[in-house]
């Protein structure tokens, strides 16, 4: 790979005890307390999940390929599309990054031997399992057919599905995410090195503190939320079914309550992994350390009070209507930020492109299409011709696989070397970074046109006029798939064949690039003292431009 | 995790300092209240939204509970965060773990008499009367779908309060067996200060729902 060179400059890992090979066998991995194994178990375990919704993803657009519908008695489609929602937001985008790298990277880059509570870091993987188990077996079961909203008194009342069932799982689920926001607040606070202040921290840190923020603040709500609808369904008591008075509009309140910050939740971890590597391979300081730092965390703030925008077509009052709306446009100014500031790091920095920084750049486009395309949602008028649309669909695909997946998929990339201790293949890395990036393209821009032609989304058949843009959508799904199945291959080929890596393969700043990959068991040998900023690469061109932003400071 | 000789009793590896793993441990209860708030602020939502579109049924809902029944209780809670504090109070200033204990189980008495009182005189009764939807409804035409919602809401709301008296008996179990086993001291208490944070949080749950449920709306003459 291109780094090797580099690789000749510094000491390789000592050939010596690390954390995958101080213990072995099934027990030492289940009963771990190691937050960098706990890590490993959730790779696995989402993988699993990402891979199931996968396949109903491709089934989804398989079955679309004719208007009439190639596969699927509605039904069965009603299932399938289900199955995706519930399968990557619940099981595999809102665990992602914060459940993988977030566990293995922030005690590694704040300096510590650990989270602050280990043992409940193990019990948050068993609870997920569980509940991810029970949605598993719902699915297999026979599946639910209420899209991943379970809006009521559908839900409540009238599917025929297991719902209950699914919903337990994604009940229990989200007493996983509490506890991992809670380590992480706590872990972030208290855990920190000497010299480690809270304006040195890398960027990825202050997104997952404010994503932990989301995690504590609004699951409770989601699990209120579906318990009381379980019991609604189990015990035929109203509470959401207009029926007996209930109303269904407190239910969806209630649910994009937390399930529009969960958006951030997908997203922020993501923006803190683009802005490490940014940082990495342009060799220079992030352009304003703090206004990134802070759009984290008012993008936290401001996902609490945006969740109306989610219910203009609802009936909900004209006047919460126009509040929401203006309150969503304000989510656009931390979001830009970002965007602004990555691309003034990259002004004047020493770019390459390794793959890692493929998937960055990747994000940093699509991000910024579903962002833009974000506000044509958030304003009252367009919405009402654009809600339940593919236009939708589109939009929150360009943020969450675009944006979030693109992100996951450039950090693991990113920190593989000192996850596994091995060097995977760049120029495979390369290339699936490429396929994954025409392959969405193709798969979602074909649906904004369609949404905006009209095509309502989550049904099972389209009038003829819609087929060429969707066979064009199913072709870039499977292009996707590909892109998505030749990482699988060659990260696992690489962890027994790739060669080692050294401590620091991109030559990159952060505490986690100074011990040895893997990483022993207690992190470091003795707990760092920080005497830098984050990013503080040597500044090539300091003569050059003395002035201009992202010089480090003498 | 065990604990090196070198070090204090309870003392975990991943920190470097006592101060900073007693920190940690409060900092961590009081990210879990205020989780717990918000998953009790779901349903309080609910109940006061619901409260203001029916509110009549609620009020007739609301006569259906005994109010000198939930009055005991509230005072048994609040003599229990007492008798809670005090068993941490007598640890901090190095009493003997014979006066922590009989703190500790006179907490779990008041506790459990909660518990007893709400079962016996407050859910079984309610059962016999057929007032509990889904389970035992016996409904003589009196009673608007909006009675049984309120009743809906009084058992989730008093149901989940109940739970989590059960699960501080539990840890209450667990405190009494450390402290039998000499793990607290002047200098290291923090488990009991911690669990007191929680026991303290469930008894504020409860009034709030006292009034909530059994005192607003009309019960009282001017009110």
């Amino acid at each position: 790979m291109s780094t090797a060179t580099a690789d000749l400059h510094d000491a390789p890992a000592e050939p010596g005890v690390n954390y995958l090979n101080a213990s072995y066998g099934i027990r030492s991995w289940l009963l771990t307390l190691d937050h960098k194994r706990i890590g490993l178990l959730y790779l696995a375990a989402i993988t699993f999940m990402f891979l199931v919704g996968g396949v109903a993803a491709v089934m989804v657009r398989m079955h679309l390929i004719e208007p009439q519908g190639a596969l699927f008695e509605p039904e069965t489609y009603n299932k399938m599309f289900t199955t995706h929602g519930i399968m990557m937001v619940f099981f595999f985008l809102i665990p992602s990054i914060p459940a993988t790298l977030g566990n293995f990277l922030i005690p590694l880059m704040i300096g510590a031997r650990d989270v602050a509570f280990p043992k409940l870091n193990l019990m948050s993987w068993y609870v997920f399992m569980i509940g991810a188990s029970l949605a598993v077996f719902g699915t297999l079961a026979g599946g639910v057919d209420t899209g991943w909203t379970f809006y009521p008194p559908y839900s409540a009342a009238y599917s025929h599905t297991n719902v209950a069932v699914v919903a337990l799982g994604i009940f229990i689920a989200g007493f996983s995410s509490i506890l991992t926001g809670l380590n992480f607040i706590v872990t972030i606070h208290k855990m920190r090195a000497p010299g480690m202040t809270w304006f040195r921290l890398p960027l990825f840190i202050w997104g997952m503190y404010a994503t932990s923020l989301i995690f504590v603040l609004g699951t409770p709500v989601i699990a209120i939320t579906i318990f009381l609808l379980g019991l609604e369904r189990i015990l035929h008591v109203g509470i959401f079914d207009p029926a007996v008075g209930g109303d269904p509009l407190l239910f969806q309140h209630l649910f994009w309550f937390y399930s529009h910050p969960a958006v951030y939740i997908m997203i922020l971890p993501g923006m803190g992994v683009i802005s490490e590597l940014v940082t990495a391979f342009a060799r220079k300081k992030i352009f304003g350390y703090s206004f990134v730092a802070f759009s984290s965390l008012s993008i936290a703030v401001i996902s609490f009070v945006v969740w109306g925008h989610h219910m203009f077509v609802t009936g909900q009052s004209i006047y919460a209507g126009l509040v929401f709306s203006v309150l969503s446009y304000l989510v656009a100014i931390p979001s830009a930020v970002k965007v602004f500031n990555w691309t003034a790091t990259l002004y004047r920095g020493s770019v390459s492109y390794e793959a890692p920084m493929l998937y960055a750049l990747g994000f940093i486009g699509l991000f910024t299409i579903g962002g833009l395309t974000g506000l044509f949602l958030a304003s009252l008028a367009t919405d009402v011709h654009l809600n339940g649309t593919y236009f939708i669909v589109a939009h929150f695909h360009y943020v969450m696989v675009g944006g979030a997946v693109m992100a996951y998929l450039g950090g693991i990339h990113y920190w593989w070397p000192k996850i596994t201790g091995r060097l995977y293949p760049d120029i495979w890395a390369r290339i699936a970074a490429a396929i994954i990036f025409v392959g969405f393209n193709l798969t979602f821009f074909p649906q904004f046109m369609l949404g905006y032609l009209g095509m309502p989304r989550r049904y099972a058949v389209y009038p003829a006029e819609f087929q060429v843009l969707n066979v064009l959508s199913s072709a870039g799904a499977s292009i996707l798939g590909i892109g998505y199945v030749i990482p699988l291959v060659y990260l696992i080929w690489s962890m027994r064949y790739g060669p080692v890596a050294s401590s620091n393969p991109w030559k990159a700043k952060g505490l986690e690039w100074t011990i040895p990959s893997p990483p022993p068991t207690e992190n470091f040998a003795e707990i760092p003292i920080v005497t830098e900023d984050a990013y503080n690469y040597p500044v090539a061109d300091a003569h050059a431009y003395p002035d201009a932003p992202g010089v480090a400071r003498v | 995790m065990a604990a090196h000789s070198a070090h204090p009793p309870g003392f975990a590896h991943q920190f470097e300092t006592v101060a900073q793993q007693r920190e940690a441990g409060t900092l961590g209860m009081w990210v879990f209240l205020v989780t717990e708030i918000l998953f009790f602020g779901g349903m309080f939502t609910s109940y006061i939204i619901y409260r203001s579109l029916h509110l009549h049924s609620f009020i007739q809902g609301s006569h259906e509970l005994i109010v000198k029944f939930g009055a005991t209780n509230t005072a048994v809670l609040i003599f229990s965060s007492l008798t809670m504090a005090l068993a941490i109070r007598t640890a901090q200033v190095g009493k003997s773990k014979g006066q922590i204990i009989f703190w500790l189980i006179l907490t779990m008495i008041l506790g459990a008499a909660f518990i007893a009182i709400k079962l016996r005189y407050e859910w079984y009764r309610d059962y016999v009367e057929g007032l509990i939807p889904g389970v035992s409804w016996l409904d003589g035409g009196t009673h608007t779908p909006g009675v049984k919602m309120f009743m809906c809401f009084y058992f989730f709301m008093t149901g989940l309060h109940a739970l989590h008296m059960v699960v501080g008996l539990g840890i209450l179990t667990v405190l009494v067996i450390m402290t039998a086993r000499n793990k607290f001291s002047s200098q290291y208490y923090a488990p009991l200060e911690i669990s007191g944070l929680y026991w303290h949080f469930v008894d504020i749950v409860w009034i709030f729902l006292f009034p909530l449920l059994y005192l607003i709306g009309g019960r009282y003459p001017g009110s």
